[in-house]
């Protein structure tokens, strides 16, 4: 070969939730409700004897825990590599890293990498299933499929309901914070939409550019940007049913905007009294890590609105059927919707 | 050297106004005569050791130049070599290409610039070259523009990088003015794009990658602009400035004032960046990773407005070859750069000709004479009598595909593997020794 590979991207890989349509939305959804409600010992019969790499470039507890939990809850073997091991090479490429993973025998390869777009590479030169666990500043699809289901779980009317392209008419999703750099905000403002979700971001225009407007050129519309969080929460909380997604944000991306941390505290914190005074139904979420006090004050991230312990729950059952799916074990074919 | 006698073809040779039919007779590697049809075929035959060429519907035009080329020599030959990108070029009809300096070790002295024009690196074109702007290309100090020139520099630059201050440039501007040759400007104020890969936009925001906001390219343009201005003001010289490779409208409208307030800047725009934009990085292409990078259509269309009405003054490919395992990393990691050589003119006559009514002569004009007099070549851009017998044949209603795997160039990190393609070269003749034949 001596152009640049274009290798096919192996099916059951999850590079983008932009890749999905809403027919496979609905099949993951409803392997995860199969698995969950399975006995122990029959799903860890699904994996049992297969390989799956855990590749991470970046460290991430939550994410990494959850897909090696997920996996082993199959009867899968894991290895991990990462970077706080010896065992990625210095200098080696990634190309060669994938292509070594799958000489040993992996046959998926979770990633996580601090490049936007590093999955695609590995997917291409490798030819394995890949799932993305986040990369750089672009996406983090699985936790978009955790939060909708989250949002499906806990919004009231919803449990049971079909999975489709209204399945979430009339509930506005207000997405708060650093939004240029969350993978989470972009994964979230590209699904969601997709299944009649409203979604409006909010946040200062050097955390969240208009041209984060693009994101909705494929989804008929469905983002909006409103600055102000007050605003933001009031349309979201006067209309429907609506989720309060936060942000993290890290001190030193407010550095260079007009804005200090009072001043973002002020104006974009989500405590008790702006949620209560303006949108007292919301279900409230946060990716995490979060920052309390910063994004989000302690009193809310344990309220009874908040979902967030809902969302690592819910990313074990999810991460469960993306893996399932990846190693073509059965199951997504018979989904109807 | 043998004789050469080009027949029946088209001759488009805007230098001298000649656009029809004519016949064409090569000899010591010059232009011996350029007569109607039927005057030199009487002396067909009579000779031997002639070559002779049938052209019938073929467009005879000068060779075409290139003020922008990346040949890797010294240094990194395992990207390109001269003899390799010269043999591209030659397939893409060029027979004059100007060489970048950004080698290694950067070519800023009499001894390298000797070394790369040297006849044993095996150029099949006519290579020139301009050396660095300053030592180094590190924007401090200027190199010894006199000596350069007087062992065959044809301009200054630091190209890859930006001369970023003012008291450099100013001095950069004023010395090449001393003796008459452009500065040739990478216009990017490198402190606004630092760990940036792409153009800013909608596109970046979703592909998760920090953008380089057109304001980058344009501040130095302006600022590099105010200095010929202050120049021709106080110091009594006019300087020549070329911009290279322009991609933003922001830019262009600044380039295209400037030459209204008479003076002298010139400028050139890549094939890519009238052809392509930012959507053609899809799913992180890194062969549609380049410096400037691609922009949104505003600015295609802008590139495409400036080589209609004038503003533009040539067509350059940047040709800048990287290997398959630099480019197949994450798209961040990867190198700027396309190779194109040997897609300009199949570009250009697609875009330009064919997609926005531009008159063939005008497309060989911006790809010959045109930057062939931004540094002054003499005897090439044109096919007058006595001048360098630089020629390209080729079918200008050939629809062809690009394979990159079939390019002579040891690189193939281009964006238009497969890419459609009008006008097909058939033979590239450099001082009348054929180069190429297609
Ligand atoms: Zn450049």
């Amino acid at each position: 070969m001596t152009i640049l590979e274009t290798g096919t991207i192996a099916a059951g890989s999850l590079l983008t939730v932009a890749g999905l349509t809403v027919e496979e939305v609905a099949a993951i959804l409803a392997a995860t409700d199969r698995l969950e409600r399975m006995a122990a010992a029959e799903r860890a019969k699904i994996l049992a004897g297969r390989r799956i790499a855990l590749l991470f470039y970046e460290s991430s507890t939550r994410t990494r825990t959850s897909f090696e939990l997920a996996a082993k809850s199959l009867g899968a073997m894991t290895t991990l590599v990462s970077d706080k091991s010896s065992s990625i090479e210095k200098g080696e490429s990634l190309k060669d890293t994938g292509l070594t993973l799958r000489a040993l025998g992996a046959e998926c390869i979770v990633l996580r990498h601090a490049n936007s777009g590093a999955p695609y590479l590995l997917a291409k030169t490798t030819g394995l299933p890949v799932l993305n666990a986040g990369d750089g500043m672009h996406e983090h699809p699985s936790q978009a499929l955790l939060d909708l289901r989250t949002m499906l779980a806990r919004l009231p009317g919803m449990s049971g309901r079909l999975v489709n392209a209204k399945t979430l008419e009339g509930v506005t999703v207000v997405i708060t914070g650093d939004i240029l750099h969350s993978r989470v905000a972009r994964s979230n403002a590209m699904l969601l939409p997709r299944l009649g979700a409203r979604v409006v971001l909010c946040g200062p225009p050097g955390l969240l550019p208009d041209d984060a407007l693009g994101l909705g050129l494929d989804s008929k519309g469905g983002i909006e940007i409103e600055r102000d969080f007050d605003k933001a929460l009031k349309q979201a909380g006067s209309g429907g049913k609506a989720v309060v997604m936060m942000l993290r944000i890290q001190r030193e991306r407010l550095a260079g905007l007009e804005l200090d941390l009072e001043e973002y505290i002020s104006r974009y914190q989500l405590d008790e009294e702006r949620l209560m005074a303006r949108a007292p139904e919301a279900l409230v979420m946060h990716p995490g890590p979060m920052i309390r006090g910063l994004e989000i004050a302690g009193e809310v991230a344990d309220g009874p609105n908040s979902a967030i312990e809902d969302q690592v729950r819910h990313g074990l059952g999810v991460r469960m059927a993306l893996l399932v799916r990846a190693l073509g074990a059965g199951g997504f074919e018979s989904v109807t919707v | 050297m043998s004789d050469v006698l080009i027949l029946n073809g088209r001759l488009v040779d805007p230098a001298s106004g000649v656009d029809g039919e004519r016949d064409l007779l090569l000899r010591h590697g010059r232009v011996a005569a350029v007569e109607m049809p039927g005057v030199l075929r009487a002396v067909k035959g009579k000779e031997i050791g002639k070559e002779i060429i049938d052209a019938k519907g073929m467009i005879v035009a000068p060779g075409l130049v290139d003020v922008h080329v990346h040949l890797r020599e010294p240094g990194q030959t395992y990207k390109e070599s001269i003899k390799t990108g010269t043999a591209a070029a030659a397939a893409g009809g060029f027979t004059s290409v100007v060489a970048m300096p950004n080698t290694l070790p950067v070519n800023d002295s009499v001894e390298k610039l000797e070394w790369m024009l040297d006849a044993s690196r095996g150029a099949c074109v006519k290579l020139f070259a301009m050396p660095a702007a300053t030592f180094g290309s590190l924007g401090e100090e200027i190199t010894d523009y006199h000596e350069l020139q007087r062992v065959g520099a044809v301009g200054f630059t630091d190209d890859g990088k930006p001369v970023l201050h003012d008291r450099v440039m100013r001095a950069a501007l004023v010395a090449a003015a001393g003796i008459g040759v452009p500065v040739s400007q990478h216009a990017e104020d490198t402190r606004l794009t630092g760990g940036c890969s792409m153009n800013a936009g909608p596109v970046a925001f979703r592909l998760g990658l920090r953008g380089m906001t057109v304001e980058a390219e344009s501040k130095i343009v302006e600022r590099d602009i105010r200095l010929l201005r202050d120049i021709e003001q106080h110091d009594g010289l006019r300087p020549h400035l070329h911009v290279q490779h322009v991609s933003t409208a922001k830019a262009m409208e600044a380039i295209r004032q400037a030459r209204r307030a008479g003076l002298h800047v010139t400028c050139e725009v890549a094939p890519h960046h009238f052809t392509l934009t930012d959507e053609a990085i899809g799913e992180y292409d890194t062969n549609a990773k380049m410096n400037p990078p691609l922009r949104n259509d505003a600015d295609r269309m802008a590139m495409i407005a400036g080589l209609m009405d004038g503003t533009v003054d040539c067509i350059a490919t940047d040709h800048a070859p990287h290997a398959l395992f630099e480019k197949e990393q994450e798209f961040e990691r990867a190198p700027n750069g396309i190779t194109g050589l040997e897609t300009a003119l199949g570009l250009a006559l697609r875009v330009l000709h064919k997609g926005n009514g531009m008159p063939i002569s005008r497309v060989i004009e911006l790809m010959s004479a045109q930057p062939a007099g931004i540094v002054s070549l003499e005897g090439r851009g044109t096919l007058k009598v006595d001048s360098f017998a630089d020629v390209v044949i080729f079918d200008p209603a050939a629809e062809w595909s690009f394979a990159a795997a079939k390019s002579l160039s040891k690189s193939r990190n281009t964006p238009f593997d497969g890419a459609p393609m009008l006008g097909r070269v058939m033979a590239t003749i450099c001082e009348g020794v054929i180069v190429y034949r297609g």
